[in-house]
């Protein structure tokens, strides 16, 4: 007698249960509050805003504690909580030259006005474990500047763009509002306002690994980190019955843009050409390799030959999500019986057809 | 996206929109589903809300259900008391042409603008096409034969006023499937659904009399 | 089953009202234009994607209080997908559940269509991972959608002839291409091709939600579904040499179970309901459980 498994939903109901136990881990040790991630995991947070396309730090580090640290849970968390907000407006563009900067570095100038800035950076830490931490440490104190930062700062791509050697950034004809990804479906061609969003939200290490791409012969680009900047900008909206922007509250972005060379065309004289990336909070390698598939995106649009995955939109685009991407190959973990079984059935159907036809030929052989 | 007109609303306090836009709304929406999907077949809808002159009853139904601000509507009688009520309710944005507009009002089917005139969509996007909303005065019970999907044999089913020529023009829009324009027939309310994909035939004299 | 207490906090089957007007919109659309994939903008849904957000959007947006819904994942309703659906719409609609088909008005579906003929006054409601038909010979959407549009579907007509040239026979057996009404090439979604002759002038109406490729499409009812196939090489279904060792069904799809190491291993229904249904009608199998004797029974 065969009795089918039954009990779905206990099953379901245990596997919550477990998963609780082994998020909270040893309860000797005491439970991390989501304060402490928002406060000490601040980059962990910064992704998860950035791709759960969500700008809030208390929301994110929650998001972490209840993915027990898995990124791309978390952002899913995140993601799957915003699409129930409403929606009160758009924000007015942000002014990144007026960024309150606390990180700014340029590949291309030794110097420039307003000076480079490092700030909080891994970038020349030497990687070694510091055991120190392992032990509870007095708040370090700041190291402060002799002056303080002006409050603006010129982007290099501007001081470029007075010389007529950056292309200009125009909007688009007509200057169409730009399409919200995040309410309407994808179609291609994808403007490049569309591409940005898209890229936006993409996976880190997608990017990275198509920005890394292009610079390795798989799309024929020449970046330079024109400039990296981070720090806070003023966020505005304008209300329909006042008809005037109001700051609503500041928010940490790290911006990268790209320099690179284009050749020129019929129309269009060789110029320095740009790769755009965006993110929020501290991000700086997303921000980098946005910049850089950004750049490679356009291929199409500067006439540029198209023969690498990078510089193809469906390509990239259709696959930059990691909640999409993770949620479709995870599901190959769902029953898939009914497809299995008639491929199974073909599959024996093929071997029959060929055993059969092997026997013919064999005993065809035998009366010769 | 749409700017809300800020022209003074007239004195005439506005008629309310559905009682519960949850549940009235869902309901509204099954019978429309159905509506389209059996061709022909008189639907009558629940939760109707009051609706401003020259809506029918259903219509105004349709539209609380189905636009909002992402949906360009175009009145045939842009009435200042209906866009007042639809400004209030749904924040649709008013199309200036047919040819702008994903939902459209016909209350006077006798001087409507012709079928093509409305969005038919694009080979590609056969779905960017308008839904026209009919008012007409009833039904009758034949005159003209139905075929296609969501028929099992044929329907039968009778319109009236429309214009002469109505279905000539109709056969012109199935002629362009999968483009063209989607049509609800409504009469009180009642809605009655002629998607594209339908084939008509008149097989009675008398469908055509102008009312 | 139902429960009247549904999750708070959030709207009437978890979409908000502008998202199900949306949906509801693009539904109706897909109706008027028979098998032809209308862009939705998918929401992101607390279910992964590709585990049948595309489904549960479509469910939700068309859900009221007085439906029954019945969720099935690979014709059962207990296998843990399918409980997680319907445990989410118990959850957020309160609305009563069902596994008896009959009684259901609502039927969300992965890979599936159930054995028991459906009503006029059902709706089937089609989980789909991958909506475009052509999208394994060719990724591009921009190229694929341009064949619809022309209605050029040579390249799928070459892949079928090449497989028959190839294997002697049509090598698909799911999710195999489908024509609605004479006019657009459609993935009726990873059913076996032995569901496909219901699609057929089905009396109800079939929608189809795909969450992450953020497409949704429709078989009206009573509309023409053809399997693709070539004069000499007619379409046909797969038979099972073995009935239902449950219930003896010789005409319903069967899943096999293995049973040991050794080769052992039986066929049953995989429609969990129809199997259930039989066996209470009496019918039996090899493995039926043996009637309890008359002395047990004193």
């Amino acid at each position: 007698m065969y009795v089918a498994v039954k009990g779905g939903e206990n099953a379901i109901l245990n596997s919550h249960e477990l998963l609780a136990t082994a998020r909270r881990g040893d309860a000797g040790i005491p439970e991390i509050t989501p304060l402490q991630i928002r406060e000490q995991l601040r980059l962990a947070v910064a992704r998860v805003m950035s791709e759960g396309s969500l700008y809030d730090e208390d929301l994110a580090a929650l998001a972490l504690k209840q993915a027990a640290g898995d990124q791309i849970e978390a952002i899913f968390l995140l993601r799957a909580y915003r699409t129930t907000l409403p929606r009160f407006g758009y924000s007015v563009p942000v002014d990144t030259s007026r960024m309150a900067l606390q990180r700014r570095i340029s590949a291309a100038f030794k110097d420039l006005p307003g000076g480079q800035v490092l700030g909080p950076t891994y970038d020349y830490t030497q990687r070694l474990l510091d055991f120190s931490l392992v032990e509870m440490q007095p708040a370090p104190i700041p190291p402060l500047a002799a002056e303080p930062l002006p409050d603006s700062m010129p982007r290099v791509t501007d001081l470029l763009g007075h010389e007529g050697l950056m292309e200009a950034e125009l909007p688009a004809h007509g200057d169409p509002a730009p399409a919200d990804l995040s309410r309407e479906p994808l179609s291609f061609p994808a403007d490049r306002a569309t591409r940005l969003q898209n890229l936006a939200r993409g996976d880190e290490g997608f990017l990275l690994a198509m920005g890394y791409s292009t610079q390795r012969g798989y799309a024929n680009s020449h970046p330079f980190a024109g400039e990296i900047r981070m720090g806070d900008v003023a966020l505005e909206i304008i209300p329909e019955e006042l008809g005037f922007a109001v700051c609503i509250g500041e928010i940490t972005l790290t911006e990268c843009q790209m320099i690179n060379q284009f050749a020129g065309s019929r129309t269009v004289p060789p110029q320095f050409t740009r790769g755009y990336g965006l993110a929020f909070g501290e991000a700086e390698r997303k921000a980098m390799a946005m910049a850089l598939v950004d750049r490679s995106l356009r291929a199409s649009e500067l006439g540029e030959e198209m023969k690498s995955p990078a510089q193809q939109q469906e390509f990239v685009l259709s696959h930059s999500d990691n909640v999409e991407a993770s949620g479709f190959v995870q599901h190959l973990k769902l029953p898939h019986y009914v497809d299995f079984q008639s491929e199974l059935e073909l599959l024996r159907k093929m071997r029959a057809k060929r055993a059969k036809v092997g026997a013919g030929e064999t005993a065809l052989e035998e009366t010769v | 996206m749409s700017t809300p007109d800020t022209t003074t609303i007239s004195a005439r306090p506005l008629l309310p929109g559905l009682g519960d836009p949850v549940d009235d709304a869902q309901g509204i929406f099954r019978e429309l589903l159905m509506a389209l999907s059996r061709p022909g077949i008189a639907y009558r809808l629940p939760n109707l809300p009051a609706t401003p002159d020259p809506l029918h009853p259903a219509t105004g139904a349709v539209l609380l259900t189905l636009i909002d601000h992402e949906t360009a509507l175009w009145l045939q009688s842009p009435t200042e008391e209906l866009t007042a009520w639809l400004r209030f309710h749904c924040s649709a944005p008013l199309a200036v042409t047919p040819a702008d507009a994903v939902f459209a009002v016909i209350d006077r089917p006798l001087e409507m603008p012709p079928l093509a005139a409305f969005a038919q969509g694009v080979p590609e996007y056969p779905d960017r096409s308008a839904t026209v909303i009919v008012q007409v005065a009833g039904f009758a019970p034949d005159g003209l034969r139905l075929t296609g999907p969501g028929i099992a044999r044929e329907q039968h089913v009778g319109i009236n006023g429309l214009p002469a020529g109505f279905w000539r023009t109709w056969q012109d829009n199935q002629a362009r499937a999968p483009l063209g324009v989607d049509l609800l027939f409504v009469a009180g309310d009642v809605v009655l659904g002629l998607p594209r994909s339908t084939s008509v035939e008149i097989v009675a004299e008398g469908v055509q009399s102008c009312m | 089953m139902s429960s009247q207490r549904t999750q708070t906090g959030y709207n009437f089957a978890y979409l908000d009202e502008q998202t199900k007007r949306m949906i509801r919109r693009a539904l109706l659309k897909a109706v008027a234009i028979p098998g032809y994939q209308v862009p939705f903008g998918s929401r992101e849904m607390p279910l992964p994607y590709g585990w049948g957000t595309g489904g549960i959007q479509v469910t939700a947006s068309i859900l009221g209080r007085d439906d029954v819904l019945k969720v099935i994942d690979q014709g059962s309703d207990d296998t843990t997908n399918a409980v997680n659906i319907r445990r989410f719409f118990e959850r957020t609609a309160g609305v009563a559940t069902t596994e008896r088909t009959e009684d259901a008005t609502i039927i969300q579906t992965r890979h599936r269509i159930p054995e028991k003929p459906l009503s006029e006054d059902q709706i089937m409601v089609y989980q789909v991972p991958l909506p475009e038909p052509m999208g394994r010979l060719e990724p591009q959407e921009v190229v694929t959608r341009k064949l619809h549009a022309l209605a050029d579907y040579g390249l799928m007509h070459v892949k079928l002839y090449e497989d028959i040239a190839r294997y002697g026979h049509i090598a698909s057996t799911y999710d195999y291409p489908v024509l609605v009404n004479g006019r657009y090439l459609m993935a009726p979604s990873p059913i076996p091709k032995f569901d496909n002759p219901k699609l057929h002038m089905s009396p109800a109406l079939q929608l189809f939600g795909a969450g992450r490729e953020k497409r949704v499409y429709a078989i009206p009812p009573y509309t023409r579904v053809e399997s693709l196939d070539f004069e000499d090489h007619p379409f046909s279904v797969q038979r099972w040499d073995d009935p239902c060792a449950l219930c003896g069904a010789t005409d319903s799809f069967l899943d096999e179970v293995v049973l040991d190491d050794a080769g052992g291993r039986m066929f049953v229904c995989s429609d969990s309901d129809y199997c259930k249904t039989r066996q209470a009608a009496g019918h039996t199998g090899s493995q039926s459980p043996v009637p309890a004797t008359q002395e047990e029974a004193a």
